[in-house]
């Protein structure tokens, strides 16, 4: 049972990511994409991680991908831009990407064995998150609060309008 | 006492560094009282330490001062060390007193000049590179001593550099130096080679041990000869020094007649054992000497610059210089050396103040009848005259007879018969000048018989204290004939000048001799005075007659000319030529192809830099693939 | 159970994809999109390792991984936003400021 939701998971996600390349519209990619995590949701639930599963669903599939779509939608573009077409970048591209993933493979291959199945273990409760977070890893979340502030204060200025320049004039 | 020699070379260093760096915002005034203190502390100490010498056994010589060690690479060592014994005592003396004397003339003739400072910053270089030449306890120091006042002599040769003339002059002086020098060096090479060290006493004690055979002896002594020769302007490498008469006056004074030059005779002088052990260098020593005295005197005869006349006569007593010490007598051609820079340095000197009074005239021809107008000038240039001639009582007498008697005795008749014929010319050549100059109708021009005046008390001073040594230097080496036991001079220099077994003539042919040189320098004197105050048509005359030689004389032999068109225009065609094809083509060939090499590749990696995010993106995958890669595999 | 190693094979199939993806497409927007997607199979790489070490550890640097994603998706897109603003368009080819 197990193995066929992966599987079917899986074709899912990486048929998303394709469709993605080979789609014009923006939009579609970003849609495909939302696809892509709600799949990688489902996956990080058959590996016992619900909450990391909701989480993903929530805040990635959720809100960047919305804001993607905002952003999308303010960039009006009339016509859609197609994918590469040259030649000799394409074939760059490909061996390059075939090449990682030579790499990636065998950068893994102490993990490929099926010796190394999972220990059937306790899901990874929010509890049990929540205490390692406050204690071992308190330091990066504190950390990372700190960069939301900063990004927060950065996107807003960024996009600021100086009003105050123009009437002077 | 004796200790605190080291510190005369480096008073006078001192000196000259300050004035290098604060030279230019110092008031004139200062200069000058510094400038000349420096040099007469150095004279202080040295008659200190040349008194405290004559407390110390003989054995105790030299005295040595180890500095700092300075080259130690290998087995070939040179250490900053300084020597005193009595050679080195006498040339300090010489150096430091004559220097400082004229120090304080030059205080009076450079008074307008605006390069005051430079001019006494380079004097005082001069002094204390001299100074190091004299005390160095080894070969390696003394030429490093050696090529100092090689280049002090350029500095202030060309001190005017503005003038072209001057700058040639002092290129002059330079390149044929450093020919010489390279003889020089090689001679050093060879010494350690056989010695192993370049300290005096080593090599003297090597000499005395047989390490050096006849022949090496002759060849070392030939090689470093080779330097004597050009540092002291002897045949062939003399002709920088007439040339360097463009520099002022004091300058040649200093350098030119009492000091510099005679670093040549110096360095045979120390290095005596070595010339004593081979005959035949010191043969070729004497021969040169002698034929370079006659020859300059010759070109003397004909010259109307009042400088150069001084000038060719200064490498004619070096000549004799040489002589003496070629023969044998080196305590005599230090003694020449010692009284010649008094005589000599007074005649400069007083040139300089004959042609201070006429506005920078320096013709003879445009000169005559001056005696009554510079009273104070023309007596003490009569006795420099007279001292140079040679005439009985006066220090240049004892001195030339020593060395003609030595010459004598020892049977070297070619070279006293040079030696007696020159003795004629100088006194000829030194008396036609007086008397051009003092005597005789006056051809002065004009506008500078209305400018003319005597020099003032700081030049004139310096001149009577010159004269009055030019008269009594002479008689603390008084000849057998007088007594025995007179010289002191030669007894002094003893421990470093071994006493050579010269075959001691009787009294009567040491009496023959002397009066023989004694008419020989009157004859001279009376020629010149026919020639140029009974019957001043004389030299006219005979110029007429003999137009070839005059000529000759004249044109210095053309031997400027030959040098030229023989040696100097081939040398720098080859320059050209080399330097068209080499330097251009190859070496800034190469400088420029390494140049065009990177900004090859640099163009190249331009194209990698497109601005794209992809493009760098690409490369940065491209970069984690390879470290994967190479972490992996 | 599911055998660790497919989920690193899925992972590894998708962050290639990513990045093919990011050097063929020509304009900004999709490219950032591609970014996240690479981001995300590391997510799930992150997960199978830390199942198979049976730690916890894993899952919380993904927290941390969403978090900065979230952070550095806003900012970027609002620098992107500028650009069209400045530029009028968004297509990577016509961002070449730089170029040496």
């Amino acid at each position: 049972m197990a193995h066929f939701i992966f599987f079917l998971l899986a074709i899912v996600s990486v048929g998303a990511v394709v469709a993605m390349i080979f789609s014009k519209n923006q939009a579609y990619s970003a849609l495909f994409v939302i696809l892509a995590f709600i799949c990688l949701a489902g996956l990080f639930g058959l590996l016992d991680a619900p909450f990391i599963a909701v989480i993903q669903i929530i805040v990635y599939a959720g809100a960047i991908m919305i804001l993607f779509l905002f952003v999308i939608m303010m960039i009006n573009l009339d016509e859609g831009i197609p994918p590469e077409k040259k030649r000799w970048t394409l074939g760059l591209s490909f061996m390059i990407a075939g090449v990682l993933f030579i790499e990636l493979i065998f950068a893994l291959k102490g993990f490929l064995s099926p010796a190394k199945t999972a220990v059937e273990g306790s899901p990874g409760s929010p509890t049990d998150l929540g205490r390692l977070l406050f204690t071992k890893y308190l330091y990066p979340f504190e950390i990372t609060s700190v960069l939301i502030i900063a990004a927060l204060v950065g996107a807003m200025v960024l996009v600021k309008k100086k009003d105050e320049g123009k009437e002077e004039d | 006492m004796t200790d605190i020699f080291w510190i005369i070379p480096l008073i006078p260093g001192l000196s000259s560094l300050i004035l290098v760096i604060f030279g230019t915002k110092l008031p004139k005034k200062y200069i000058s009282i510094q400038a000349c203190t420096a040099v007469f502390a150095s004279f202080v100490v040295s008659v200190i330490s040349f008194m405290g010498l004559k407390q110390i056994p003989h054995e105790a010589y030299p005295l040595i001062k180890n500095l700092y060690p300075w080259i130690q690479s290998g087995d070939f060592k040179a250490a900053l060390s300084f020597q005193f014994d009595p050679l080195t005592a006498v040339m300090a003396l010489v150096v430091t007193g004559v220097g400082f004397i004229i120090h304080v003339y030059s205080i009076g003739y450079m008074a307008e000049d605006k390069s005051y400072a430079r001019f006494f910053q380079n004097m005082n270089l001069f002094t204390f590179a001299m100074l190091i030449l004299v005390m160095g306890s080894n070969l390696v120091l003394m030429f490093v001593g050696w090529e100092g006042v090689g280049l002090c002599s350029y500095l202030l040769i060309g001190f005017w550099f503005e003038k072209h003339s001057a700058a040639n002059a002092g290129k002059k002086a330079f390149i044929v130096n450093r020919i010489g020098d390279a003889g020089f060096l090689l001679g050093i090479f060879f010494i350690f080679i056989y010695v192993g060290s370049t300290e005096f006493a080593a090599i003297n004690e090597a000499i005395g041990g047989g390490l050096i055979t006849q022949s090496v002896a002759t060849l070392i002594a030939l090689l470093l000869f080779v330097g004597a020769v050009g540092k002291s302007a002897q045949i062939p490498l003399y002709v920088w020094l007439p040339d360097a008469m463009e520099g002022p006056t004091p300058v040649s004074a200093l350098i030119h007649a009492a000091t510099m030059v005679t670093a040549g005779v110096y360095m045979v002088a120390r290095m005596n054992l070595l010339y004593t052990l081979s005959g035949t260098a010191g043969t070729i020593v004497a021969i040169v000497g002698a034929v370079t005295a006659f020859y300059a005197a010759t070109m003397a005869l004909t010259q109307n610059d009042i400088k150069r006349v001084l000038a060719y006569s200064t490498i004619s007593q070096l000549g004799y210089m040489f002589m003496g010490c070629g023969v044998g007598a080196y305590a005599a051609g230090i003694f020449h050396l010692y009284t010649h820079a008094f005589f000599k340095s007074l005649l400069f000197l007083a040139a300089g103040s004959v042609m201070h009074a006429l506005s920078g005239e320096l013709d003879m021809q445009k000169m005559g009848g001056l005696r009554k107008y510079l009273p104070r000038t023309f007596p003490v240039f009569l006795i420099g005259a007279i001292a140079i001639s040679g005439v009985p009582f006066l220090s240049g007498f004892f001195s030339k007879d020593a060395i003609l008697t030595s010459a004598f005795a020892s049977g070297n008749y070619l070279v006293w018969v040079l030696g007696i014929a020159t003795a004629v010319l100088t006194a000829f050549y030194m008396f036609r000048l007086i008397f051009l100059t003092f005597f005789g109708q006056e051809r002065l021009d004009p506008e500078v018989k209305k400018h003319l005046h005597e020099s003032p008390p700081v030049m004139t001073v310096p001149l009577q204290i010159l004269a009055f040594f030019s008269i009594v230097a002479g008689y603390v080496g008084l000849p057998l004939v007088f007594g025995k036991n007179l010289d002191w001079f030669g007894h002094f220099l003893e421990p470093v000048i071994e006493a050579h077994h010269e075959a001691h003539l009787s009294l009567s042919t040491e009496w023959i001799l002397i009066l023989f040189s004694v008419a020989v320098a009157l004859f001279g004197i009376f020629l010149a005075y026919i020639f140029y105050i009974k019957k001043p048509k004389t030299p006219h005359n005979i110029v007429a007659k003999f137009p070839f030689l005059y000529k000759l004389l004249f044109n210095k032999y053309y031997v400027d000319e030959i040098y030229n068109a023989t040696i100097v225009r081939p040398l720098v065609k080859g320059s050209e030529i080399v330097y068209d094809n080499f330097d251009l083509k190859v070496i800034d060939g190469t400088a420029n192809g390494l140049a065009k090499t990177t900004g090859f590749f640099g163009k190249f990696l331009s194209y990698f830099q497109t601005g794209l995010i992809k493009d760098y993106a690409l490369i940065f995958l491209l970069g984690v693939i390879l470290l994967l890669g190479y972490i992996l595999f | 159970m599911v055998p660790t190693s497919y989920f690193i094979i899925l992972s590894a199939i998708l962050f290639v994809l990513g990045a093919f993806a990011f050097f063929v497409k020509r304009d900004l927007i999709t490219q950032f999109l591609c970014i996240e997607v690479m981001l995300s199979a590391a997510n799930l790489a992150f997960i199978a390792f830390a199942k198979s070490a049976s730690s916890l550890d894993g899952q919380i640097f993904v927290i941390f991984i969403i978090t900065v994603a979230a952070a550095e998706a806003a900012v970027g897109l609002a620098i992107i936003l500028l650009v069209y603003k400045q530029k009028k368009t968004i297509k990577s080819e016509d961002m070449n400021l730089m170029k040496g």
